[in-house]
């Protein structure tokens, strides 16, 4: 299925040219693992094509509150229930931020659904609503994670 | 499908002057779809840093993946993790 699929390509492929030092720059975390944070509705696992959807994660959440929605039976997902750094790594981005080496730590990060065929509606909708967020915030780093 | 997702919006983040770097567990797929900057790991699904609880390879994953942030590497830039 994953060899027939009609995978999307990027094409022109954007760049961002790094401006400064690691050190000095904002970072903020994405993750396509499904998690949602206590009291956040769970993503729909109806929804046919996938569930485009995003969460706002509080940078200070305690990462073993987060709760695995993926919709995807494909992988293994006692991982994330043991440790949600695993995808979701904010425990070891304030480390970095401790150990200085990035400048800050978002206030906000970004979780959403990556088990998706259908696309438009995450390229078109929800992409661009969390680049307006962080474009707002000033980040200069992002990390994505799948799952 | 996760990996494509992330490429997506890594692309659009990008458009709009944000660097990026993603995890991708599938050559084949970051091939094809292109994220600008990516780290591909050898972990299975559902294991994109590696084993749970084990912190200093999950930072070793990161500091490889936010290295390519600073490369000169043209896009899109996809290299593979090779351990700490």
């Amino acid at each position: 299925m994953l060899r027939a699929y009609r995978w999307r390509t990027i094409d022109p492929v954007p760049y961002a040219k790094l401006e400064k030092p690691l050190a000095d720059c904002r970072l903020a975390l994405l993750s396509s693992a499904g998690f949602v944070a206590p009291g956040q509705e769970r993503f729909d696992e109806s929804i046919k094509g996938g569930d485009p959807s995003f969460r706002e994660i509080a940078s200070d959440i305690a990462v073993s509150t987060l709760i695995d929605t993926h919709r995807s039976e494909s992988f293994d997902h006692t991982g994330l229930a043991k440790d949600p750094n695993v995808a979701f790594p904010i425990d070891r981005v304030r480390e970095l931020d401790e150990r200085g080496k990035i400048g800050s730590v978002n206030q906000r990060h970004f979780s959403f659904m990556g088990s998706l065929t259908a696309t438009r509606r995450l390229t078109h909708q929800s992409a661009p609503a969390i680049a307006d967020s962080l474009v707002a915030d000033g980040v200069d780093i992002a990390l994505l994670v799948p799952v | 499908m996760c990996n494509q997702a992330v490429g997506l919006v890594a692309a659009e983040l990008e458009r709009r002057g944000i660097a990026t770097v993603s995890i991708q567990l599938l050559r084949f797929i970051a091939e094809r779809v292109r994220p600008p900057r990516a780290l591909c790991v050898p972990f299975a699904h559902g294991y994109p840093l590696g084993r749970p609880d084990e912190p200093d390879t999950q930072h070793a994953v990161i500091e490889a993946a936010l290295r390519l942030l600073e490369s000169d590497l043209r896009v899109p830039v996809l290299v593979d993790y090779r351990g700490e």
